[in-house]
């Protein structure tokens, strides 16, 4: 197992060189460059052409490529040329927002996903369950930015419940219980609104996997052992019945921790999905480029968490 | 005549189909005594298995109707938790398909542990050692290993021994082994058997034996019960049914099997199949349109079971007129039949 481990994470090494190259080509084949947007008719061509020349932006992309490989492996990922600060400052605090804002979201995803696929699936076709599977067509159907913007409206703005934008009351000092609070106050929102759509997706997984699981010859034979029904559920239907949804855990949390820029935009909360988007409209390409590496690296970590999580489950498909 | 260890009087257990119910067992009365083996035969959809079921309280969404008794008590008036009781307990049941009858997820001895923590109270060490003893008991070797193997590393054969072990674990009065072979190879086949067969003299308890194999029936039985439609058609010791079997059906399955002097002809067939649940005709006999050159006065109308000898009943009064189709008697030699294959079994009793 850990054999397997370090060697899945060994992988990702050459998996990452492949990435970062075609990110960066693909980078330079976008019209214009950091400084094309920023034209002041005031400044001469000349000095933008000597910031060109002294940015490195006027060299061949491989020459780019090299210079950018070389200065991260000497832990300088750069500088965003419109944020004018370092890359990590930058992508720091945006990358511990979102990675508690998918914690919370995936958190409430599966607390209240598993048991609403459990009830859904043990009792299929009840009129329960039609209430659930019904919410699920319309949570499938429903655009995440639209449920988004209800929730911010009625709880939000009319309510006044919950904070409407930002991460952090301003004011409070880090670190202090307030801030804490501020900070979780902030997420309520947002994770709701990434939850109660996310979780369609896991309570018609658990849901059919519990419908097929119920009717195997194995849940019958624990009957005629004499297992109680709720035992029955619980010991052998609904760990056979997880499987899909344990199989795709790893994927699930890397796509939230990409994935929420829509709802960032509309609560106005400092993810790292406005920064992505923010970075390529301005041609910020340093910060482009970290983010994708690092969401590539993300999702094969992920991919990696998800077979082990499976084969913790099934030993059917242990690794050795 | 010992005292019955069950009673089946008019089990019908019904399931719905669009919005009415419609008979898959109809009226369904035996008995099984201590260390007897009934078996039930028939083709598939004939209500062998519906029976089981019934008997086991595992049909979940059937209306059962009539009267099981075992031990005392009618088992479709009790409520779930006497049931789970019973189930597992001095009431067990062997599976058909051992591939697909154990939990995946859990190990072996998880498996076992389980009925026995439902139905006794011993101390966990006492359970392990117990499950451990189970496998060794039913011939698997190295026991303690495969006590920690989960169920994909072990063979067919190896599994139904398993699923055989979580039956006798609570040692039950009565065994149901629903086509406990049939998804087993021949050799396996005939281990598994003899395996039951020890174990039924060993705990001298009671077994129906559902199956479509009348070589297993011939091997195993000590009464044949013939199910044809949700009915009971025949019922008779095993040397009295294979020597003289009297229903059409009886004896058009007897005379279905294949045998030494059939080298080379075309084996015997039965027309058409069973009819479906709903397309069903529930007046008069229920054979009748597989042998529709006998003729309708030959049958009766309301067709019961009679006793025509000591132990021997047969449904409807078609028998007394039956011939093949081409008009020539049924061979009844099937006598060979059972010294073929072997009523060595017989002596261990």
């Amino acid at each position: 197992m850990l054999k397997f481990t370090i060697r899945r994470l060994l992988i990702t090494f050459p998996q990452l060189v492949v990435l970062s190259v075609l990110v960066f080509i693909m980078g330079s084949l976008m019209p214009g460059d950091a400084l094309s947007g920023l034209i002041d008719p005031n400044i001469p061509a000349e000095a933008i052409q000597a910031r060109r020349e002294a940015l490195g932006l006027n060299n061949p992309w491989y020459i780019q490529y090299r210079d950018w490989v070389f200065a991260m492996f000497q832990g300088d990922f750069g500088t965003s040329i419109f944020h004018q600060r370092p890359v990590m400052d930058v992508i720091g605090d945006r990358l511990m927002n979102t990675v508690w804002l998918s914690l919370f979201s995936t958190v409430l995803i599966y607390l209240l996903g598993l048991p609403l696929g459990l009830v859904s699936g043990r009792y299929n076709d009840s009129l329960l369950d039609n209430a659930i599977t019904g919410y699920t067509y319309l949570g499938f159907a429903t655009p995440q930015f639209i449920f988004g913007l209800v929730i911010l409206w009625v709880f939000g703005y009319n309510l006044g419940w919950f904070p409407t934008g930002g991460s952090v009351a301003p004011g409070v000092a880090p670190g202090s219980l307030d801030y804490v609070l501020s900070k979780i106050n902030h997420l309520v929102l947002p994770s709701f609104a990434i939850a109660l759509i996310g979780l369609v997706g896991t309570v018609q997984y658990l849901r059919s996997g519990i419908i097929e699981t119920k009717q195997k010859d194995f849940i019958i034979l624990a009957r005629a052992k004499g297992v109680k029904e709720s035992a029955v559920y619980n010991r052998h239907v609904f760990r056979n019945s997880i499987l899909p949804i344990a199989a795709f855990f790893g994927y699930e949390v890397v796509a939230l921790l990409g994935g929420s820029i829509f709802i960032e935009m509309i609560y106005s909360y400092p993810g790292m999905g406005r920064l992505f988007l923010d970075s390529i409209s301005t041609r910020d390409f340093s910060v482009a480029n970290v983010l994708i590496l690092l969401y590539g690296f993300m999702a094969i970590v992920g991919a990696l968490l998800s077979d082990i999580i499976l084969s913790i489950v099934d030993p059917r498909i242990r690794i050795k | 005549m010992s005292e019955n260890l069950i009673e089946v009087n008019n089990l019908t257990t019904s399931f719905k189909i669009g919005t009415k119910y419609f008979p898959a067992v109809d009226d369904v009365t035996f008995s099984i005594k201590p260390n007897e083996v009934l078996a039930l035969v028939g083709e598939s959809g004939s209500g062998k298995s519906a029976t089981a079921f019934s008997l086991m309280g595992l049909h979940r969404k059937a209306r059962i109707e009539g009267e099981v008794n075992f031990q005392g008590q009618n088992l479709l008036e009790q409520n779930e938790g006497k049931m789970n009781k019973i189930r597992g307990g001095d009431l067990a049941m062997i599976f058909q398909d051992p591939m697909t009858a154990l939990n995946p997820l859990m190990k072996i001895k998880q498996q076992i542990v389980e009925t026995l923590k439902i139905h006794n109270t011993k101390s966990k060490s006492d359970r392990d050692r117990y499950a451990v003893e189970l496998l060794e008991r039913v011939g698997i070797p190295r026991p303690d290993r495969v006590a920690e193997a989960y169920p994909h590393e072990l063979s067919g054969g190896m599994r139904q021994r398993v699923v055989i072990a979580i039956a006798i674990a609570n040692r039950p009065k009565l065994l149901i082994a629903d086509e406990p072979t049939t998804a087993l190879d021949v050799t396996i086949q005939a281990q598994i058997l003899d395996l039951i067969r020890e174990l039924q003299d060993d705990l001298n308890s009671g077994v129906l034996l559902i199956t479509h194999d009348l070589g297993v029936v011939a091997e195993m039985a000590d009464r044949v019960a013939v199910m044809y439609a949700g009915q009971i058609v025949e019922v008779a010791p095993v040397r009295e049914l294979f020597k003289n079997p009297k229903h059409p059906y009886t004896r058009s399955l007897l005379n279905s099997l294949p045998s030494e002097d059939m080298l080379g002809k075309k084996l015997h067939v039965i027309q058409g199949v069973v009819p479906a649940l709903n397309k069903m005709d529930r007046t008069g006999c229920r054979f009748a349109p597989r042998i529709p050159w006998i003729s309708a006065s030959a049958h009766e109308e309301n067709p019961q079971l009679r006793k025509i000898a000591d132990d021997h009943f047969v449904r409807c009064t078609c028998y007394k007129h039956f011939t093949l189709e081409d008009g020539s008697e049924p061979d009844v030699g099937v006598e060979e039949y059972q010294i073929e294959t072997g009523v060595e079994g017989g002596s261990a009793r």
